[in-house]
């Protein structure tokens, strides 16, 4: 058990620290390199409470590919940062308001949390026996059989942002020239090339 | 003392005893695989490949090691010192790790987790961000394009990779490696998904970014792509981890559709042989089709890259998940499910 409330205990320090760093790095690339540091430790924590299925999840779908698409962005930004540290003595009041609100928001919520009253039972009965199943089998069971509805809905709400964020940035633009494969493919000799006597002299 | 040694340090040096049995042949395997590049493709250009140091240039890889760590190495001034030293290392580390999980025969594994497979992908999807923070740590031209290039191309192939997994997946009912290859102990894979075998393998090109799918590092166009500032070492650390990227992903394709460790047939002879054996030869001869596809094909237009992954890939590997689990419901084929 001290390896692993040792690895808890680092993975948690590493998850907080490279959250702070994510604020507080220079660099935006430095930021995103430390949340995907950040999103490895989370993932090591879900490890070490079993769910291992989440941890590689986490990191496919968000280190493997959402990251990717950050630090895409990011690299791409021409930022200049004294620019950006100009106005901070101007903007840090309103800045601190706003965060005491969110704040105290935070505080009332978690005041008020009250915890559902079967999640005990949940807690020590779950819907599957983990001793048997592994909680892959677990997952798929209660997303794919139990809540096979709420899981299309969602699935329809991610498909319908996808086809706003097309239609959004979608434009035709007139006289690009595209590569035709099927085309190239149907192309025949008879069709291109034709032979032609030529009399001496009497071409051009 | 006794307790400590028996529960915590006994099983820590078991554990790196087993980790140096897999890393150094696999660091052999790598070196003699730059050779075999060179040999595979001479002979089919009709040249000879390297002959000069050692017998048949046997001994070129460690020449050429030798040769890269005595370099000097050098930090372009306007570089991110940081991200520069690290890239590297995490593309050497990566192309590592995934060898934890990979059953090389029966009960050979590292580490036998219920997600194995699941652990090969997401490691293989982090091998972008060693190409990528290369370009941009080296705050120069032709790096940075190599790198922005690479990052589309392998976020884009990983799709119809993780609808490749998925397929398998179905057919075998585990996310276990050792499942996966024990399932094909009557047929392997390779035959029933045959157009996913196929779409994986190019994905493997692709993902790897070997020829003709090599953009990032296409020497016409970029130089060398992202690693045109490294030199010595770090120059080594990429190249010896795209080569054990390159293993790796054989080994993925041996053991999804090959059958791992099996023998092609069960019978006596062909059982004899122990498992690694078989592992080997199929690796070599996944490997051997990445090192003549190199020699073959013309590099493919950036477009044409991403029109084959987005319009082609992604569109039938979607159907034949459709179709497999179609078949599995309608035939009845389940895999032992748990209920």
């Amino acid at each position: 058990m001290v390896i692993q409330a040792l690895a808890f205990y680092l993975f948690a320090a590493l998850a907080v620290a490279s959250g702070v760093m994510v604020i507080s790095a220079r660099n935006p690339v430095h930021s995103v390199l430390f949340l995907i540091l950040a999103f490895f430790n989370a993932a090591g924590l879900f490890v070490l409470i079993g769910a291992e299925f989440l941890a590689m999840i986490l990191i496919v779908v968000y280190v493997g590919a959402v990251a990717v698409l950050f630090l895409f962005v990011v690299m791409m930004l021409d930022i200049n940062f004294a620019e950006l540290r100009e106005g901070f003595l101007q903007y840090l009041p309103v800045g601190a308001l706003i965060g005491l609100i969110l704040a105290a928001e935070l505080i009332l919520i978690f005041g008020a949390w009250i915890v559902a009253p079967d999640a005990e039972q949940t807690l020590t009965s779950p819907a599957l026996p983990l001793d048997q199943v592994t909680n892959t089998h677990a997952l798929g069971r209660i997303i794919y059989t139990d809540y096979v509805y709420l899981f299309q809905a969602s699935g329809l709400i991610l498909l319908i942002a996808m086809i706003g964020a097309i239609v959004l940035t979608l434009r035709h633009r007139p006289g690009v020239r595209r590569q035709k494969i099927a085309d190239q493919v149907s192309r025949r000799r008879e069709d291109v090339v034709e032979v032609r006597d030529v009399t001496t002299g009497g071409g051009a | 003392m006794v307790e400590f040694w028996w529960s915590y340090a006994w099983p820590t040096l078991w554990i790196v005893i087993q980790i140096l049995f897999i890393v150094v042949p696999l660091l052999i395997v790598v070196a003699y695989l730059t050779y075999a590049e060179r040999k595979v493709i001479g002979l089919m250009q009709l040249r000879m490949g390297p002959n000069v140091v050692g017998p048949f240039g046997l001994l070129q890889p460690f020449a050429d090691a030798l040769k890269l760590m005595t370099k000097e190495l050098i930090i372009p001034t306007g570089a991110n010192r940081v991200v520069f030293l690290l890239a590297p290392m995490l593309t050497f580390i990566l192309a590592m790790v995934g060898w934890a999980v990979i059953p090389v025969a029966e009960g050979w594994v590292l580490s036998d987790i219920n997600v194995g497979i699941l652990y090969l992908f997401a490691i293989s999807s982090l091998g972008v961000y060693g190409i990528i923070m290369a370009g941009w740590a080296s705050n120069s031209k032709y790096p940075f394009l190599g790198a922005l290039r690479s990052a589309a191309q392998m976020v884009s192939y990983e799709v119809s990779i993780g609808f490749v997994i998925i397929t398998v997946l179905l057919a075998v009912g585990s996310l276990n490696l050792t499942d996966i290859v024990l399932a094909q102990k009557d047929v392997w894979f390779f035959i029933p998904l045959l157009p996913m075998f196929i779409v994986f393998v190019v994905s493997a090109l692709a993902e790897t970014n070997r020829a003709p799918f090599d953009l990032p590092e296409a020497e016409a166009e970029l130089v060398t792509g992202y690693n045109v500032e490294y030199s010595a070492m770090a120059f080594a650390l990429f190249f010896l981890g795209e080569y054990a990227n390159m293993v790796l992903m054989s080994g993925m394709t041996v053991i999804l559709f090959l059958g791992g460790w099996l023998p092609p047939l069960d019978i006596a002879i062909f059982n004899w042989v122990p498992g690694i054996i078989w592992f080997a030869l199929k690796v070599s001869a996944i490997l051997f089709v990445f090192l003549w596809v190199r020699a073959t094909l013309p590099r493919y237009r950036y477009d044409q890259l991403m029109r084959l992954g987005w319009k082609v890939f992604l569109p039938a590997s979607l159907l034949w998940v459709v179709v497999t689990a179609g078949a599995i419901v309608v035939f009845d084929w389940y895999p032992g499910v748990v209920n």
